[in-house]
């Protein structure tokens, strides 16, 4: 529960931006009750707003969303689910309900599952609800720069990044693609600049030094 | 509508393939490093389009000085409402100046 609030206020920040990118409140909330990876979301409304292709919003959003796959690899093992709960557990499989789940290992494997089922269950109601207040509040406020909401988009997306730079050759890799993707913008079709910083992670990823 | 819905399908999808796939097809060292690099390079990309692209074009504008505020703010171990409002605090007062 102490996870699931502050994910709340930012579902919040989603709702807002989802908004802000030229979204319905019923799209934005489907994307909240479907798709349910905060980052893929506002990778997804990101990119389609600045006017992105259809392809390159989801190519986002996927890319982003690989990580839950190998999240769901680990929790499989803990989890031993069978049956309809496997889908519910699919759809639960995010960067919270993980990283509560593997932050009990001490506390035996009891622990740890209920941290996963008790966060994501957790997670997904209090993310649902404030995609909504956000949606229908930045609706309600019009113009998204007269109230900031431009920034709010890169400032959550900073938000996101931020602890994964754990160290300098994190750092640098982040600033590359920053580079790279802004040297692109004027070049290439909406969303492809980010997609394209993968190549990043591809040449950084293959080597461990 | 179609987009979306076919977005949250494919993140639904590989949210459930590491339920249904055997997990060696993953325990590779350099497949495990390339997926931690994909969040970062990609998240970054989006905070330097967002705060500077405005379709094709490049801008300076009330943004950038909401996501240095950000930064600041992140800096300091703010919590993440605190950093996002000051972000759209600093950006909606440059814009209205």
């Amino acid at each position: 529960m102490s996870v699931a609030l502050p994910v709340g206020t930012y579902g919040t920040a989603f709702g807002a931006s989802g908004i802000a990118n030229g979204f319905t409140v019923l799209q934005t909330c489907l994307l909240s009750l479907l798709l349910f990876s905060g980052a893929s979301q506002f990778a997804f409304v990101g990119v389609m707003g600045a006017g992105g292709s259809a392809l390159s919003g989801i190519a986002t959003g996927g890319l982003l969303g690989f990580r839950n796959g190998l999240y769901a690899l680990r929790m499989s093992q803990l989890l031993q689910v069978r049956g309809i709960k496997k889908f519910i557990a699919a759809q639960l499989t995010i960067d919270e309900s993980t990283g509560v789940a593997l932050a009990q290992e001490e506390r035996g494997e009891a622990a740890m599952r209920y941290g996963f089922w008790a966060t994501g269950i957790g997670v997904y109601i209090s993310w649902n609800v404030f995609t909504l207040l956000g949606a229908y509040g930045a609706q309600a406020l019009g113009n998204p720069s007269a109230w900031g909401l431009d920034a709010a988009v890169p400032a959550a997306f900073l938000g996101l990044v931020w602890p994964r730079l754990i160290d300098k050759r994190t750092q640098l890799i982040a600033v590359m693609a920053m580079v790279l993707a802004v040297l692109l913008v004027p070049l290439v079709p909406a969303g492809v600049p980010i997609i394209a910083t993968v190549a990043i992670a591809l040449i950084f990823g293959w080597r461990s030094r | 509508m179609t987009s979306v819905l076919i977005v949250c399908g494919t993140c639904y999808l590989l949210k459930l393939s590491g339920y249904l796939i055997p997990d060696s097809l993953f325990a590779n060292p350099r497949f495990q490093r390339i997926n931690t690099l994909i969040p970062v390079v990609l998240l970054s990309a989006l905070v330097a389009v967002q705060t500077f692209g405005s379709k094709s074009a490049l801008v300076i504008d009330q943004r950038l000085a909401g996501v240095l505020v950000a930064a600041i703010a992140l800096k300091f171990k703010a919590p993440f409402p605190l950093m996002m409002v000051l972000a759209a605090l600093t950006s909606a007062l440059i814009y209205r100046i």
